[in-house]
């Protein structure tokens, strides 16, 4: 169908932004390989310190790109899969929103003022402009999901008795995910952390502010990864020239995933203390619930690959694999799904490996952790959006790919590149190499008293597979830019290789997203209601504010170590409590307003 | 739903199955089991090393930027140590190489497991959480002695300190 002129543009924006901001995200991938192997022996490089770039490189790659494209493909695919405008206003708004957020946080990230990494645990303290525009962007994309209800509603009001396309449940289903995890990580953010940040308050419950993250945290990889799957249970079967195997089991995965993304966070949570290890085993069960419709769709797609490959002339058990069309550079599209897959084998069963309760006790923080999630996020949830975001440049410009041999190959030298880090990252990580560390400083500096020389192979392979993914990726860059500012030589088109299906099957049960959102909460809260608790009754006190540089806190908390016969001597007490409370007011404007020298000459008196 | 799709739904919940059973074993049969809840332990600012009795140890360790406190311990083989772990500051973590050892510091909690040294030798531990500038530089190790090697008073454990080990196990008992 023809293009909507706006529709283009607010798309070509929401891809184009970050993928340039991907140019920096993936850089610094790269010096964190170069920093881990020693190869870098510095605090920084190219002016990002260490630990800036590793939170510019979660934040960007993991956050900002993956919500910029899940905004853009919903939009486009639910105007698509329904023949229904969307309101574009309101998407405009959206769009809007994200991008006044992340200019907020890029701001508090390369000032270095927001060295918290992703995960953001407080009480390490960023600018309060990072919490804000996390914040907005999130809000941003809530927007984007409000403004496809209406048109979905319709739609069902004028076509009764007809079937959802698939597209459409697979994208619903990945925002109402969305929308329920970021309620409490936005309760974390705008009620807790940013206006402790703002020096509003003295200190926050560390342990209450963690677990609201990972309430989010792990729905959120599923954020990541249902986009993936739409394009494997829609596209994929077309693309390869067949038909999905079953709409049926489609629909259930779909919504399978509505019920059990969500409570499971603690399970990221094993090693921490203050949750009872009863309601870590109970999430590590719902953890496993949520692997059966991963296990069902490895059955579903490759049953549904197998058909096209038999459709193509393939015989036997496993001729049906040669027959796909794994280099044809006309349908280089492909590739970057299918490749995805094979990569999601692996960081599916290292999940499992995770998921198992005591057995995380071996990986947890280790750099098996990175070397498992870079076979999720940036193997099949990358390689899918990438590719998808050409696919999209592409046909609403009608500008056709450039470079179409570069842009085939990319998923594979990715692959290579990926297993590589990966072997590296895990190998190590089981002989207790940490992640999140800059090692080349002193665990792999044979001049420090921690050097730990049976690491070395471990942080050569990884540099080795980082290098080669930078590589792939930059080939990858070369096809999108080239392409982007092309000229267009086709008639511009949204359009979408949507499949249809081989097995239909009775689809009364998963018609309606009522029922299993409703037990979806029911599970959040029955799941969730006793951690919380447990976490509040073993909190013994709540934290002042750091800064990463600092290891004085921001804020002096005189009340924080009494004595016992101090209680007794009330007035006292509140009168320095008081004085306590203006001595914080200014060390928190003066940190927040000077730079981090300043800071740290705050902190040393 | 037609054969093979009932088949691999029955395959994929069946290994599901599999694997928790698995896991159910090592908690019940192993005893590997996750920090839990700890709401009964008073906190403490200062690290430790308690000695209860000849091979029973109590390790009160405070995590700070950017060290371990304490950050060197001497132990004999065979000692049981119940490993007691907090933060003065930001969030920390604790990886003791070679054992199940992998807990979180964190400000406000205290973190529980127990940990056996059956093999002498030096076991390293290391901070795996990011906890600022300086994180790469948190570590420390516990050397596992052999008894003709292991001097107890090198460790520090005075008498004050197994004073303090009675009370405290006293207190064990009675907060809640």
């Amino acid at each position: 169908m023809k293009v909507d002129k706006s529709l283009k543009n607010l798309t070509l924006w929401l891809l184009f932004i970050p993928t340039v901001l991907l140019i920096l995200g993936v850089l610094d991938g790269l010096l964190q390989v170069l920093f881990r192997a020693g190869w870098i022996q510095n605090t920084e490089a190219l002016g990002i310190e260490y630990y800036q770039g590793l939170t510019l490189h979660g934040v960007i790659n993991a956050i900002v790109f993956t919500t910029f494209f899940a905004v853009a493909f919903g939009n486009a695919l639910i105007w698509y899969a329904l023949k229904k405008p969307i309101n574009l206003k309101v998407a405009w708004l959206s769009f809007w929103l994200m991008v006044i957020g992340v200019v907020f946080a890029a701001y508090a990230m390369l000032t270095g003022q927001a060295s918290v990494l992703y995960t953001f645990y407080p009480p390490m303290k960023a600018h309060p402009l990072f919490y804000l525009g996390l914040a907005l962007a999130v809000v941003g994309s809530w927007v984007a999901f409000w403004n496809w209800i209406p048109v979905y509603l319709q739609w069902r009001r004028e076509n009764p008795g007809q079937k959802t396309p698939l597209a459409v449940v697979g994208i619903f289903a990945t925002f109402i995910v969305w929308q329920i995890a970021t309620i409490p990580v936005a309760v974390e953010v705008l009620f807790m952390l940013f206006p402790w940040s703002m020096g509003w308050t003295d200190s926050v419950n560390v342990m209450l502010a963690r677990t609201l993250f990972w309430f989010f945290g792990h729905p959120l990889v599923y954020f990541w990864l249902l986009p993936a799957y739409v394009m494997y249970y829609t596209m994929l079967p077309k693309l390869t020239g067949g038909k999905l195997y079953s709409d049926w089991a489609g629909r259930l995965v779909f919504m399978l995933f509505i019920v059990f993304s969500i409570p499971v966070g603690t399970h990221h949570q094993y090693a921490d203390p203050g949750i009872g290890s009863e309601w870590k085993f109970l999430h590590a069960v719902f953890t496993f619930a949520v692997a059966l419709p991963s296990l069902i769709t490895a059955f579903t797609i490759a049953a549904s690959l197998e058909y096209a490959g038999r459709k193509n002339g393939a015989t036997g058990t496993f001729g049906w694999m040669a027959k796909l069309p794994w280099f044809d550079t006309n349908r280089w599209l492909v590739p970057y799904l299918l490749v995805g897959l094979i990569i999601f084998i692996f960081g599916g069963i290292s999940g499992i490996v995770n998921a198992s309760y005591n057995l995380n006790l071996l990986v947890h923080n280790t750099s098996w952790i990175p070397g498992h999630f870079h076979l999720t996020v940036a193997g099949p949830v990358f390689l899918a959006f990438l590719g998808m975001s050409l696919y999209m440049v592409s046909k609403m410009t009608g500008k056709p790919v450039q470079l179409k041999g570069f842009a085939t190959i990319v998923p594979y030298l990715w692959m290579i590149g990926l297993f590589t880090f990966s072997t590296g990252m895990m190998r190590g990580g089981l002989h207790g190499e940490p992640r999140r560390t800059n090692l080349g400083l002193t665990y792999l500096n044979p001049d420090s008293p921690f050097y730990r020389p049976e690491w070395e192979p471990y942080v050569i392979i990884t540099a080795i597979g980082g290098i080669l993914m930078f590589t792939a990726v930059t080939i990858y860059f070369i096809t999108f830019f080239a392409t982007f500012f092309s000229s267009a030589k086709e008639e511009a088109k949204l359009e979408f290789p949507l499949s249809e299906a081989y097995h239909e099957g009775p689809v009364k049960a998963l018609a309606n997203f009522k029922p299993w959102v409703t037990i979806a909460v029911v599970l959040i809260v029955l799941s969730y209601i006793p951690v919380i608790y447990d976490v509040l009754r073993s909190t013994t006190r709540s934290a002042p504010p750091y800064d990463p540089h600092n290891p004085a806190p921001l804020v002096q908390e005189e009340e924080e170590y009494y004595d016992e016969d101090f209680e007794e001597e009330e007035f006292e007490d509140e009168e320095s409590a008081v004085i306590g409370e203006d001595e914080a007011t200014n060390t928190e404007e003066s940190a927040t307003e000077s730079s981090s020298d300043e800071t740290q000459q705050t902190g040393a008196e | 739903m037609d054969r093979a799709e009932k088949q691999a739904l029955a395959w994929s919940i069946g290994i599901l199955v599999l694997f928790m059973a698995a896991i159910v074993a090592a908690i019940s049969g192993w005893g590997i089991t996750v920090p839990d809840c700890i709401t009964d332990v008073e906190p403490f600012e200062e690290g430790q090393l308690i000695q209860h009795d000849d091979l029973h140890y109590e390790l009160q360790m405070v995590a700070h930027m950017w060290y371990f406190n304490p950050g060197q311990i001497e132990l004999p083989v065979g000692a049981t140590l119940d490993i007691y772990l907090t933060s003065a500051d930001v969030v920390h973590g604790l990886h003791i190489d070679k054992t199940d050892i992998n807990m979180m510091a964190i400000p406000g909690q205290i973190s529980y497991l127990r940990v056996k040294f059956d093999e002498p030798g030096t076991y390293h531990f290391l901070c795996h959480e990011y906890c600022g500038i300086a994180h790469h530089t948190m570590a420390g190790s516990i050397v596992v002695k052999s008894p003709e090697e292991f001097q107890p008073e090198d460790m520090g454990a005075d008498e004050a300190l197994n004073g303090a080990a009675g009370e405290t196990e006293e207190e064990l008992g009675n907060e809640s």
